[in-house]
């Protein structure tokens, strides 16, 4: 489904993404993590091209995007992208945000992506939020209508930047529990996180990411109990146990 | 030593009067154009200018650089004495059959203009978080459709007070369209003063003329901006 084949990348000098090989399945999780500054949201968001790779190849859904012949607005309409910000449309009512690019990229009748936004505000536990609009919900609430608005394009794969990076730590549960129902139904995800109890629980395989190069990539029992590079056991020690 | 006999009623009744009143028609139609085509011109030249194609924003920038920084005065010599010589005779014959002056008129005001409304909504846009234009490209919208369905409309906004500014500047400004012998607002009070002497009343007329459509203009853009932009609310 994403196959990375010696990628890399450049911001300006600095090596962010250094010869990165992965390989997601169709219905596999994979969460990303790794320290700041790892690199791990530039490998994210280069799937959906936000960030443009330098060298080496990425197909994504069968499209080459090293090809410049790819339509890569095509390409975006089919992969879900959740944010850290969540990046809510503030000038639009909930639905509209559900059903704005439902509407205009994949001309569905309005009718029929409000019924659509309407169950899926059902299955994130909104719809009495519908005609609210994004600066009165809480930041878990937001993402939960992110997350349903990226669902709404029926998309293959979805992403996850950090998605619950900027949420008070009392709305975390809220969101991960949405992310581990949508992985139940089969989706192919790629979730960058620092919530290392949802990646042990809902995730297929860890890859751990350090200076732009993927140190490690493992099950993640294998990856918690046991890990094989330094990078990732100093890693694992401060995550979990930050105090010590 | 102070016997001047005022007489209100030069440009209040009469001939004119008539004057004045045509003269206030002909500047209301040639701001109102002008401002639509400004506003559209200006959000052309401001996408051109924010565009990742280099060449449209290097045509841009010079667009900017010539019209921000050459006196309108000249710029409505220019397409009056200037542009039929350049202007391929097709476009010529047809400015012709519209009354010339007055197209030569909008086409300086809309262009001078069009350069201050481009930079008022490229800042304007600019103010708009970038996270927005990329949570509307990974939706699958193109560069143009999120500017037009995500990014403008929030961004409408903040533009709307400058581009007040502009609009009112564009309708004072077109009384130097009066030079080029467009019969508007200060070309009529000209007029009334050349055969009556009475310069006080003429231009005191033109200058409550003048403030009274600023005025209108100013309250009809905070009410659009009060009653129809308020509802969508913001962050």
């Amino acid at each position: 489904m994403i196959r990375f084949s010696g990628v890399h990348k450049w911001f300006r000098k600095l090596h962010v993404l250094n010869d990165v090989n992965l390989h997601v399945h169709q219905g596999e999780v994979v969460v990303v993590c790794g320290p700041s500054g790892s690199g791990k949201s530039t490998l994210i968001r280069t799937i959906n091209q936000l960030e443009p790779i330098d060298r080496g190849s990425l197909i994504v859904d069968g499209m080459d995007l090293s090809d410049r012949k790819t339509d890569i607005n095509k390409l975006r309409a089919e992969i879900g992208f959740v944010f850290q910000q969540f990046n809510l449309y503030p000038h639009l009512s909930v639905l509209k945000n559900i059903t704005l690019a439902p509407i205009k990229v994949r001309n569905i009748p309005k009718k029929e992506a409000e019924e659509t936004a309407t169950s899926l505000l059902e299955r994130v536990g909104l719809v009495e939020k519908r005609d609210a609009y994004p600066a009165q919900l809480s930041g878990g609430q937001q993402q939960r209508v992110a997350i349903a608005r990226s669902l709404a394009m029926k998309p293959k794969i979805m992403l996850f930047d950090e998605p619950t990076s900027a949420l008070d730590p009392e709305m975390i549960g809220e969101v991960l529990q949405v992310m581990q129902d949508l992985a139940k139904t089969g989706m192919t995800m790629v979730v960058v996180t620092h919530e290392m109890g949802f990646a042990s629980e809902v995730a297929h395989r860890i890859a751990f990411i350090d200076n732009g190069i993927i140190l490690e990539e493992a099950k993640p029992a294998d990856f918690f109990k046991n890990p094989q590079h330094e990078r990732a056991q100093q890693f694992l020690k401060q995550v979990l146990s930050p105090m010590h | 030593m102070f016997n001047y006999q005022f007489d209100w009623a030069i440009v209040t009744s009469g001939k004119y009067f008539d004057w004045i009143v045509s003269g206030t028609i002909t500047t209301i139609q040639i701001s109102a154009v002008s401002i639509v085509l400004a506003f559209l011109l200006g959000l052309v030249v401001a996408v051109m200018r924010m565009s990742g194609f280099t060449p449209s924003r290097w045509a841009a920038l010079v667009f900017l650089e010539f019209t921000r920084n050459t006196p309108l005065l000249v710029q409505i010599f220019f397409w009056y004495f200037g542009s039929y010589k350049i202007l391929p005779t097709v476009v010529n014959d047809w400015l012709g059959t519209l009354n010339f002056e007055f197209a030569a008129g909008v086409i300086a005001l809309t262009i001078y203009t069009s350069a201050f409304i481009a930079e008022d909504i490229r800042s304007g846009i600019r103010s708009i978080p970038k996270e927005q234009m990329e949570a509307a490209r990974s939706a699958g919208f193109s560069y143009l459709r999120s500017m037009q369905y995500i990014i403008l409309p929030q961004a409408i906004r903040i533009i709307i007070p400058p581009l007040i500014n502009q609009f009112l500047n564009l309708t004072k400004n077109s009384s130097l369209a009066m030079t080029i012998g467009v019969a508007e607002l200060t070309y009529q009070a000209r007029q009334v003063e050349s055969y009556t002497f009475k310069g006080y009343e003429a231009f005191t007329a033109a200058t409550l003329v003048y403030l009274a459509m600023s005025l209108v203009i100013a309250i009809a853009v905070n009410f659009y901006n009060k009653y129809v932009l308020t509802p969508v609310r913001g962050r």
